[in-house]
């Protein structure tokens, strides 16, 4: 970790530790708690993703269906077979991890529009997987009787408790993931991004790079996946179609897609811009999305954590350009 | 007897899953035309199709236009619509990396997917038959009459785009510029007008096979993506940019689809096309009828 971001990160751990007591002190947005246990659930998804998108420049429009399996897994597991919840979120993140060894092997050797839509066709299978498999996940009108959490048989119950957890597990996937990008793979990763042909020159297993990434992702989502199912204790297709997948990336997108503190920050603006203030919008709220997701792509392409940053962003790299002939 | 049966189903799969097919072939011809000319894959092409219904049943139902009116009134409001998505979005991201261009298209989708919920509700709508009267029988098996209107729809739209293509100054110079962009600029070629050109055509062909198919399936907000879906998994198959691969692809598609949902599973008729898309994507990317060498040249 460089020096600044080990100041915001210890920065991050005091605003996790006191934001609770101040909102609960103030009873307009006393329920800010909830959202930011959604806030971190979406934010573990979302630092997966920064980490394929900014860093290794591939796009995953999948991570609904990563984040779905996790769930289902748990959901299934202890629902229909009684299993420890602590047990099932690790089979969870395996079947996740597996699937997605088995679609990112040969997803990854594609690039641009055509991983894109790869991705997307992969995660609409998914979602209409979790839609017609009845007996297991009850379709589209979904599963209920899902326990919720508990450690050593004292169960997490308030919504403080689940704020504490999913935040640990945020900063704790936070931690690994600058671990990664300050390793010998981030650097690859880099590379990767800004010149493929030339990293591979340079003796860089590209794919597998790639496609260890893109496992990663697959698993924090699922683990995320996990949180959600116990903490709603309510599961439906519709949480993990492909609005949810172009949500992920717009998280990415508005905080800024080269710094998992974007990502951290996307998803927390983007929870409280769609379940608290947006709510005035109603059905506008789609409408309002795409405006959102086409002023960042066409004028802030660096997300909003550019802002904050003092060194001039990266040059676009020039390969990856569309025809600017036209 | 039971031979009959059987013989009646499979012209009745046969039947629907070539009119549904002749849908996703102009939904892939569609793509093809924009990434001709731009290297850019619209994701927004699927949603063309469902405002061209939806401008179909405001313009026959709110303004009492006769069908053949609605049809083309239908086919030039969606045609403005890529105008303006060419004018107003795509023209400022020529600078754009591929990412960004994905997300931009993936925006404007949403956009124009919300906006026909404010506009139309989220009830689907239906409209009538191009002309009323009762289903052919053939060897048992029922076809409508709109289905055949579907065929026909995609057949003059096929014919006229060879026309276009190799007969008019246009089409050429729409061709010149999918072949080397640079090189039709030097000639003089306004690749500028060109790519604007292209998604006007684009989004009427999406808007008529809209019309098209309403009768037949409704047609409801958000149906796009799937649509787009399918329609991009036919012009892969056929081989990204070839238009008569795009067009049996997409009856190749169709009939697939069809099948699964009569023999198989209903339920994951809406899958098939895409484990097909994802199949080719990952062993033949250059399509069925396109040639490997030819794909290492293009740019995603």
């Amino acid at each position: 970790m460089k020096k600044t971001d080990r100041l915001i990160f210890i920065a991050l751990i005091c605003f996790i530790a006191i934001f609770p007591w101040v909102v609960q002190n103030i009873s307009a947005i006393s329920h800010y708690v909830e959202l930011m246990v959604f806030a971190g659930i979406f934010g573990l998804v979302c630092l997966g993703l920064s980490l394929l998108m900014g860093y290794a420049g591939q796009i995953s429009l999948a991570q609904a269906a990563f984040f779905g399996i996790g769930a289902y897994s748990s959901g299934i597991l202890t629902a229909h077979f009684g299993w420890n919840p602590w047990l099932a979120m690790p089979v969870g993140a395996l079947l996740a991890a597996a699937v997605a060894w088995m679609v990112g092997i040969p997803a990854l050797r594609l690039k641009g529009h055509y991983l894109a839509m790869a991705t997307l066709g992969f995660g609409v299978i998914v979602h209409i997987v979790f839609n017609e498999e009845v007996d297991w996940t009850g379709g589209p009108s979904g599963m209920v009787d899902i326990p919720g959490l508990s450690i050593a048989g004292w169960k997490i119950s308030s919504e403080l408790q689940w704020y504490y957890l999913v935040w640990g597990a945020v900063l704790l996937v936070l931690l690994f993931s600058f671990h990664i990008l300050h390793s010998r793979v981030g650097r690859a990763l880099r590379a990767i991004h800004e010149e493929e042909v030339a990293a591979e020159a340079m003796g860089v297993p590209t794919s597998r790079y790639k496609v260890q990434i893109f496992i990663f992702g697959a698993v924090t989502a699922a683990v995320a996946g996990s949180f959600y199912t116990h903490y709603v204790t309510f599961l439906s297709p519709s949480s993990f179609n492909l609005m949810w997948s172009i949500r992920f990336v717009l998280m990415v997108m508005v905080g800024g897609m080269q710094s998992l503190w974007g990502a951290l920050l996307g998803a927390v603006l983007l929870t409280f811009v769609g379940n608290e203030w947006l709510q005035v919008f109603a059905d506008f709220e789609v409408v309002v999305y795409g405006g959102i997701l086409l002023i960042v792509a066409l004028f802030l392409p660096q997300g909003l954590i550019s802002l904050f940053r003092r060194e001039p962003a990266a040059p676009p790299n020039p390969i990856s350009h569309a025809s600017d002939e036209g | 007897m039971d031979g009959t049966w059987l013989g009646t189903d499979l012209l009745q799969y046969t039947a629907s899953g070539l009119t549904v097919g002749a849908i996703y072939a102009l939904v892939a011809i569609g793509y093809n035309i924009i990434y001709n000319v731009t290297e850019i894959i619209n994701f927004a092409q699927g949603e063309f199709v469902m405002l061209g219904g939806l401008f179909a049943v405001f313009f026959l139902e709110t303004l009492r236009f006769p069908i053949l009116a609605a049809f083309f009134a239908a086919i030039i409001s969606v045609g403005a619509v890529g105008f303006a998505m060419e004018r107003f979005v795509i023209q400022r991201a020529r600078n754009a990396s591929v990412l960004s261009l994905i997300i931009i298209t993936i925006a404007v989708s949403i956009l124009l997917k919300g906006s026909a919920m404010l506009g139309w509700g989220k009830d689907p709508y239906s409209l009538p038959a191009f002309t009323s009267g009762s289903p052919i029988l053939v060897g048992g098996a029922a076809i409508q009459l709109q289905a055949l209107w579907v065929l026909a729809v995609g057949a003059v739209v096929v014919i006229s785009l060879s026309f276009f293509f190799h007969r008019s100054l246009y089409g050429k110079a729409m061709l010149a510029c999918a072949d080397n962009p640079s090189a039709a600029r030097m000639v003089g070629i306004r690749v500028r007008q060109m790519v604007l050109l292209s998604f006007i055509l684009s989004a009427a062909i999406g808007a008529a096979a809209g019309v098209a198919i309403t009768p037949i399936s409704l047609m409801e907000y958000d149906r796009g993506a799937l649509l787009g879906l399918k329609g991009f998994g036919a012009a892969v198959l056929g081989g990204l940019g070839n238009f008569y691969g795009a067009l049996a692809a997409g009856l190749l598609l169709g009939l697939a689809e069809s099948f699964c949902a009569g023999y198989l599973s209903s339920g994951y008729k809406d899958a098939v096309a895409l484990i097909l898309l994802l199949l080719v994507l990952f062993f033949k990317p250059e399509g069925l009828f396109g040639s490997a060498e030819a794909a290492k040249l293009k740019r995603f």
